[in-house]
């Protein structure tokens, strides 16, 4: 197998010329490798995609004309080609870095996300939204059990004794309405109206920032922690809660209180209730990984789950909205029945009908 | 893909991922240096923005003219909330997984499986930034520690664990990457020089570009492609003390092939080593094509 190479004109003929390829008339290069005439036939090409790459990385997809985005992933499935070859029978170690890396950077771009962000929340909306919420319906029961449980443990305990408010609502979200105020004073809230479009929105924006999307969130992210904790504060969510209704029921306003909480709490405890679900898929993705890794199971069950929470925090700006505005407006206790009956109907049809069918 | 790994695979941060073409990449970690620097400058982004906001509010409250303040409070702090909830994932989406703070440090956001990113995935991603900075900063800064020390000190272990999750794991996944299956890469900078083999690189050495040495198959045997790879870093390399260097890899090779040692002129050098790479290369490819990977002098083969 002698390869041997001279100058041109002392060249012996090797047995081992399939790489070489004999002299061009005027001497010049003695022969070619296979890897150099490979390179040379495809280098335009990736100079092509360079040079478009490098332009979308400065100026974004965007920067790309319709010709040019057609191209991409031609040129970027024709370097990968490339990269093949040229790690079958290449050597040159430049040569291979610069195609990884070319490949790796048009990989980014075109794996890298849809660019048109309207049709995405479209589709998010229509389909991939309520069919989460659909495929979570167990833990979501399991959610919605946990805060039912604590409001009745809640209710029933406080009913009896009145004492158990202080231990289950703090001071804070209390302002003054405990068992030693007044009838009048409990009853005064339930009915006020803001003093005007001012007030309802600052009113709206504070319940945004305020309690809404923060124990939604809460419950969600503790869910990472195998769940448990997420269930905590379902369950405590629910105590707060039937502490309220003892005490208002206790005073013969149940119903009112009812109504001022249902006209949004619909909406927000329906969120609070899927935020819960997702933590608890996470936490069961730690907990039971099954063929996976923890960590492979955790992503595999944190994107369903994540879905599932933007739709929570998308809940929870409607009921701001309708605490900040409806509660406010709508003053009668039977037509802010109506109102939660309405909501309750429509997120109902939403989650179990949306979507059903779609590719 | 052993034989295929690039330079610098050594590194703690370089990783594979096989592309939904079925091609193996390798890829390379943004460290965690760099996206800590990125955070900061988008964080400084979004709160440029906001504070912007309620100056701009200060003003018209100090000039008067307006009535409705509570109505203009209000609209400043919604749009307070979503700047700064949806920044991120706005930009991440609009740009394949880059905000201006990660262009800026050459980081990227892709899918951990080598899929596409989906738009679930940066969402995911970001709004547990809520929970991991923006939650420990309020509790931190708002002070609002009313029960006893171990109540403060769980909290803060609690949000610590969050907060200081990259530093905890070998990929250095924040909590949202791991939810989202994401992790963020550097983007890689890789120039395509001239070939070796086909003397381009001529001009500047002086030299002509056929060959003038020979070698005999034992000669080209005595290395494997790591050598092969090593005397091609020599070649590329153009610092000032690089000819020193290259003289004395080829008074070695000579020593080794058993080819007469004489005094070489720099060009000759060069030739030298030029078409020791070239006529090794050809043989090195060759056997490579008919399936023997030489790995390097060490190996039997």
């Amino acid at each position: 197998m002698a390869t041997v190479h001279t100058a041109a004109g002392r060249r012996e003929p090797g047995q081992g010329t399939a790489a070489e390829i004999p002299a061009k008339a005027g001497g010049a290069p003695a022969f070619t490798l296979k890897s150099t005439a490979f390179r040379a036939e495809r280098e335009p090409a990736w100079r092509r995609l360079e040079a478009l790459i490098t332009r979308a990385e400065k100026g974004g997809l965007a920067s790309l004309d319709a010709r040019e985005l057609l191209r991409l992933p031609i040129l970027y499935r024709a370097v990968l080609s490339s990269l093949s070859v040229a790690r079958a029978i290449s050597l040159d170690r430049n040569l291979l870095t610069y195609l990884e890396s070319l490949s790796s950077r048009a990989y980014f771009l075109v794996y890298g996300g849809r660019s048109n962000a309207l049709s995405a929340i479209g589709r998010f909306l229509a389909v991939t939204l309520p069919a989460a919420v659909r495929a979570a319906r167990w833990y979501i029961a399991l959610s919605a059990a946990c805060m039912v449980l604590g409001l009745l443990v809640g209710y029933v305990l406080t009913i009896g004794n009145l004492d158990w408010f202080y231990t289950f609502v703090s001071e804070g979200s209390a302002q003054g309405r405990t068992p030693t105020a007044d009838t009048e004073t409990l009853r005064r809230p339930l009915f006020s109206d803001g003093r005007g479009l001012g007030e309802r929105l600052t009113a709206f924006a504070s319940f945004l920032f305020t309690h809404n999307a923060r124990i939604g969130i809460m419950a969600f992210a503790l869910g990472f922690a195998l769940g448990a904790p997420t269930m905590l504060l379902l369950f405590f969510n629910g105590l707060t809660l039937g502490a309220f209704v003892a005490l208002y029921t206790s005073r013969g306003l149940g119903t009112e209180l009812w109504g001022w909480l249902l006209i949004h709490g619909v909406t927000e405890l329906t969120a609070i209730v899927l935020c819960g679900a997702a933590g608890l898929m996470l936490g069961r993705a730690v907990i039971f990984p099954g063929e996976y890794t923890r960590l492979q199971n955790l992503g595999r069950a944190g994107r369903r789950a994540g879905v599932i929470v933007i739709g929570a925090v998308l809940m929870f700006f409607v009921a701001a909205l309708l605490e900040g505005f409806g509660r406010q407006l709508i003053l009668a206790t039977d037509q802010r029945f109506l109102v939660a009956g309405v909501t309750a109907v429509l997120w109902g049809l939403y989650f179990l009908r949306a979507g059903r069918g779609a590719p | 893909m052993q034989a295929a790994r690039p330079i610098g695979s050594g590194s703690p941060l370089a990783r594979w991922i096989e592309t939904p073409e079925g091609v193996v990449l390798p890829i390379e970690l943004g460290q965690r240096g760099e996206r800590a620097v990125a955070f900061i400058l988008d964080f400084l982004i979004v709160f440029g923005i906001i504070i912007g906001l309620y100056l701009l509010l200060i003003a018209v409250i100090l000039g008067g003219k307006f009535g409705g303040i509570g109505w203009l409070l209000a609209v400043v702090m919604l749009a307070s909330f979503f700047i700064r909830s949806f920044y991120f994932a706005f930009f991440e989406l609009r740009w394949q997984g880059t905000t201006p703070g990660k262009r800026a440090m050459g980081l990227r956001v892709i899918d951990r499986a080598g899929g596409p990113l989906t738009p679930q995935a940066v969402l995911a991603r970001n709004l547990m930034r809520e929970v991991e900075i923006f939650l420990p900063i309020t509790v931190l800064l708002s002070g609002t520690f009313s029960g006893q020390i171990w109540q403060t000190l769980a909290t803060i272990g609690w949000l610590a664990v969050f907060m200081f999750m990259p530093l905890l794991n070998r990929d250095g996944l924040r909590v949202g990457d791991m939810i989202a299956g994401t992790w963020v890469v550097a983007v890689p900078k890789g120039a395509l020089f001239g070939d070796l083999a086909h003397g381009e690189a001529a001009e500047d050495a002086q030299v002509p570009s056929s060959s003038q040495y020979s070698f005999t198959t034992k000669q080209l045997d005595a290395y494997g492609i790591y050598e092969l790879q090593t005397l091609e870093g020599v070649l590329r390399d153009r610092r000032p003390n690089a000819g020193e260097v290259r003289a004395e890899v080829a008074r070695r090779i000579r020593a080794k092939i058993e080819m007469p040692e004489e005094d070489l002129a720099d060009a000759d050098t060069e030739r030298f080593l030029r078409d020791f790479y070239t006529a090794m290369r050809a043989r090195l490819e060759r056997r490579m094509l008919l399936g023997v990977r030489r790995r390097d002098k060490h190996d039997k083969r």
